[in-house]
């Protein structure tokens, strides 16, 4: 394999990893509560915004922004769920889909009013500078991002497998009223469920803003990358997601080098259509 | 009889609405109330009366507007010659994408539909054929009346005032037919109406279709009256979330609906925009947010629905007096 394709592929796998931290997050919610968060990649946004302020009043990097984005973002979750989701899961297609993306336009026009649609980025070297391994470039901020994602996606799907308060959340996504039944408040777990998607997110913004550019539209495709990873890997599925995110994070990057940058998107989206039509259900779901 | 009388008064109103408002600031936006009046009814076509929440229906929109500018700039034709070409292109399209995605329930069609129109928008953008990111323009000075060029919003508030009628009363017609029964149907329950034997697919198709078709006569109008079109103001999102707002706002599966909708928040955007400059775009879309926001979450039936629920219970308050008095 020649060297440039492995670089291709490394730089893939290194923005997959990333993609599918937070599509885990839209994954979890759709698990959980039949929604889909078309705020999402706003959420995103926001947390790039975050970590941008964090830098230039602090001068602090992605130690401080991570944590402080992970919290904000999962306390807007929080907000979002009790003020919005809850009422209108409730109310007709009509409303469940225009109330997150109410939400979407809201965040997108508030920040775009304060910060004006210029874009801005974080200084390069902000995590350091570049690796190169047998001839192949690594940037720091992306190597970085990659590994706190996959550990980040695996600690979530662990969490959810293997302790208690992931059985409960399970048990609320399977059947909310027999949940209930057992003594589990479902309310409380799916107001966890956003908490901790919103914060993946709030992480994967901080992290994403380390190396890409920031500006108050980035969350539209972002949002789109997302849905492609989720109905990619199957809605509701964390492993699915990861896998689907690395996918994509290759294809992306093989077909930037192989016909344009300009085509990326072009080949992402037509594969999400694609996916949506012949399996709606995603590659790896279940029906 | 009422009805009768009502209906009378608002379309003379309407009709003379023009010689009430005078400044060209007041016509101007009462010609654009009713442009996105058209276009916000044809969505309710598909996204109202069949329940299928199309976000992509800028495709249309910009299939209709580009057809009539890339009429003009590369035959010479007037941009009206362009819009039986839009409508033909939107049909097609809609055909093409509407067997695979109307399978699609809920969410995944939103999306779906998203996805479309985001791909035709990056499409047109790489396209040189359409004047990629810069867009196509009309005639800079009209040559005929055929050019549906005027400086005054008054011709374009009487073009739009027509098409605006058939499109209603094409709507009101439909509703009122079997298919229309058969979407109200399938919007409520559609694994109901297919065991009852309704042709669900066949039917949602068809509303797909004609709210395609009128979606582009919309597109189209926009690039006459504003003689200009770029890839996202023809295939952005906001264009396809300005359609379901309008008509979520008055009301989602009413005829009048979009029209309510229009007429509030296209003064809005307009006043906020001329009030505020540059900056007003982006506070345009806070209060469009916001509201999206507020209706979903306090009137998801929509303003009119409230009026009509609270006609209802007052006749039902009524009819309950009468009996109460006969049996006294």
């Amino acid at each position: 394999m020649p060297l440039s394709l492995v670089q291709v592929l490394v730089s893939g796998v290194l923005l997959g990893a990333v993609y599918a931290l937070f599509a885990s997050g839209l994954t979890l919610i759709w698990g959980m509560m039949n929604v889909i968060n078309f705020a999402h990649g706003d959420f995103v946004m926001i947390a790039m915004y975050i970590a941008f302020l964090i830098w230039t009043l602090f001068g602090a990097g992605p130690a401080a922004s991570v944590p402080v984005a992970a919290v904000i973002l999962a306390t807007i979750g929080v907000i979002v769920y009790f003020g919005l989701v809850r009422h209108i899961v409730r109310g007709p297609m009509l409303a469940q889909i225009l109330g997150t993306f109410g939400l979407a336009l809201l965040l997108r026009y508030s920040i775009f009013w304060a910060f004006g649609a210029n874009f801005l980025s974080l200084p390069a070297d902000i995590v350091g500078g570049n690796y190169d391994i047998l001839g192949i470039r690594i940037q720091a901020s992306r190597l970085l991002a990659a590994i706190l994602a996959v550990v980040l996606t695996l600690g979530l799907h662990l969490m959810l497998t293997r302790t208690m308060v992931g059985s409960r959340m399970l048990a609320v996504s399977e059947d909310a009223l027999a949940a209930q039944l057992m003594g589990i408040r479902p309310e409380r777990m799916q107001a966890l469920a956003w908490a901790l998607a919103a914060g993946l997110t709030g992480i994967a913004g901080a992290l994403i803003a380390t190396f890409f550019y920031i500006s108050p539209t980035v969350g539209e495709s972002l949002a789109i990358i997302a849905f492609v990873t989720v109905s990619l890997g199957g809605f509701g599925s964390i492993l699915g997601a990861l896998a689907a995110g690395i996918l994509i994070g290759v294809i992306e990057s093989a077909s930037s080098y192989l016909i344009g940058a300009v085509y990326k998107d072009i080949v992402v989206y037509t594969l999400f259509i694609a996916v949506l039509w012949a399996r709606p259900q995603g590659l790896m779901g279940k029906s | 009889m009422w009805r009768t009388f009502w209906a009378c008064t608002a379309i003379l109103v309407a009709a003379l609405l023009p010689y009430i408002l005078t400044t060209p600031f007041q016509q101007r936006v009462c010609a654009l109330v009713l442009l996105y009046a058209i276009a916000a009814s044809a969505w309710n076509i598909v996204g109202g009366y069949a329940g299928q929440i199309s976000v992509g229906h800028s495709v249309f929109f910009g299939c209709g507007a580009y057809a009539s500018l890339a009429t003009f700039t590369h035959l010479g034709w007037p941009p009206l010659a362009g819009l039986p070409i839009g409508i033909a292109v939107s049909v097609g399209i809609a055909a093409i994408i509407g067997v695979p995605t109307l399978r699609l329930s809920g969410h995944y069609f939103s999306m779906a539909t998203i996805a479309v129109a985001e791909l035709a928008r990056l499409i047109v953008t790489n396209t040189e054929f359409l004047g990629a990111a810069i867009g196509l323009s009309g005639p800079a000075v009209p040559r005929s009346v055929l050019d549906l060029s005027f400086t005054s919003a008054v011709p374009y508030y009487y073009v739009f005032f027509a098409v605006l009628i058939a499109l209603l009363w094409l709507t009101h017609r439909m509703a009122s037919s079997r298919i229309g029964f058969y979407l109200r149907a399938i919007r409520d329950n559609e694994r109901a109406a297919r065991s009852l034997g309704v042709k669900a697919g066949r039917c949602k198709l068809y509303a797909y279709l004609l709210s395609a078709g009128a979606t582009s006569v919309a597109g189209s109008l926009y690039a006459m009256m504003f003689g200009y079109i770029d890839p996202e103001s023809g295939f952005g999102i906001l264009t396809s979330v300005k359609m379901v707002i309008m008509a979520a706002l008055g009301g989602a599966g009413l005829l009048f609906g979009p029209l309510a909708g229009a007429a509030i928040l296209v003064p809005l955007e307009e006043i906020s925009n001329s009030l505020l400059g540059g900056k007003g775009a982006g506070i345009t879309f806070v209060v469009y947010g916001a509201i999206i926001v507020i209706i979903a979450r306090f009137y998801p039936g929509g303003i009119l629905k409230l009026f009509l629920v609270r006609e209802k219970v007052i006749r039902k308050v009524a009819e309950a007096d009468t009996r109460v008095a006969d049996a006294a």
